[in-house]
């Protein structure tokens, strides 16, 4: 089972309390953009075995939106953080790194 | 302010069931305001601790005292409870202590249901329905959760006699209440809490 804390009222929860989200740190391409780069914002996702970064909502909580870094093998949570940031945070990322040498997602590692 | 045509029945008209394990009871009509804003604000507080009279509650805390106390929802959201007939001067008063700042007020009172479930067996039944620690050292009286029973959102907080006060839509009542007499019928006790 997926355990998740959210960041943004410390509600710890079993899954079934949030709604996941999709891939997180998606940057949008919009209007003027080329078709390549379109469509990989519309339809290109991760899919690693390992490391991933995602959204979640609190909906049945805080109603709260927020980011989780999780193992999708081991369902391990290595930590969750706020929405309001374009990628994910060092400290996180340095959990990540102790826990999964080496790990690389897109462009982060 | 405009006059609100307001209710005078509660969803289930005061449904009650104490035939299992626990005993559950439909509050009668709770005025009920929800207050969104900055908590950090003066004026959001004071517009909250003036019509409730309670202190401002922590993070995932409540304060009530009988049918008026303050919840805290979310990181910027309250609920303000007073009795029902209170609700509109309640509201002329908050809007005027929040002034033009930036925040919301809304009744929504008869947006809601109201349950009380109580009994030996009360942290059994609410244990069944919702994915949350509900053992005495855990879920303690003072907080107030927000999570799922079965299908629906709902929120509840519990008092020092294992009395629980649990908050849904109205739209949701009958279920809810359904849900809380098959979790407290006769044998179905768990005493695992
Ligand atoms: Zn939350």
């Amino acid at each position: 089972m997926l355990i998740l804390t959210c960041p943004m009222c410390g509600v710890t929860a079993e899954e079934t309390e949030f709604h996941g989200g999709g891939e997180a740190h998606l940057k949008r391409f919009g209007p003027g953009s080329s078709e390549d780069e379109f469509e990989g914002y519309l339809f290109m996702r991760e899919n690693p075995k390992g490391v991933h970064f995602e959204r979640w909502r609190h909906a049945n909580g805080c109603g709260k939106w927020f980011h989780a870094a999780r193992c999708t093998t081991t369902l391990e949570v290595f930590g969750t953080y706020a929405a309001q940031t374009y990628e994910p945070p060092a400290e996180i990322k340095a959990v990540i790194s102790d826990k999964r040498p080496g790990w690389r997602w897109r462009e982060h590692s | 302010m405009s006059e609100q045509a307001t209710l005078s029945q509660t969803a289930l008209g005061g449904a009650r069931y104490d035939a299992g394990i626990a005993t559950i009871v439909e509050a009668p009509l709770q005025g009920m305001i929800t207050l969104r804003g900055d908590l950090a604000s003066a004026k959001v507080k004071n517009a909250a601790t003036g019509v409730a009279g309670v202190d401002m509650p922590g993070q995932r805390q409540v304060n009530c005292v009988e049918q008026s106390g303050i919840a805290w929802m979310s990181p910027d959201e309250l609920l303000v409870l007073c009795p029902y007939a209170d609700v509109a001067a309640n509201m002329a008063k908050m809007q005027k202590t929040l002034g033009k700042g930036h925040a919301l007020a809304v009744n929504v009172s008869d947006a809601r249901a109201m349950f009380h479930l109580g009994g030996t067996h009360a942290r059994d039944v609410m244990a069944k329905l919702a994915p949350v620690d509900l053992r005495r050292d855990q879920f303690t009286p003072g907080m107030i959760r927000r999570t799922r029973m079965a299908q629906v959102a709902a929120a509840f907080w519990v008092d020092g006699d294992d009395r629980f006060s649990i908050i849904c839509f109205r739209s949701q009542a009958q279920y809810v209440f359904d849900l809380l007499k098959i979790a407290a019928q006769p044998g179905s006790e768990v005493g695992h809490i």
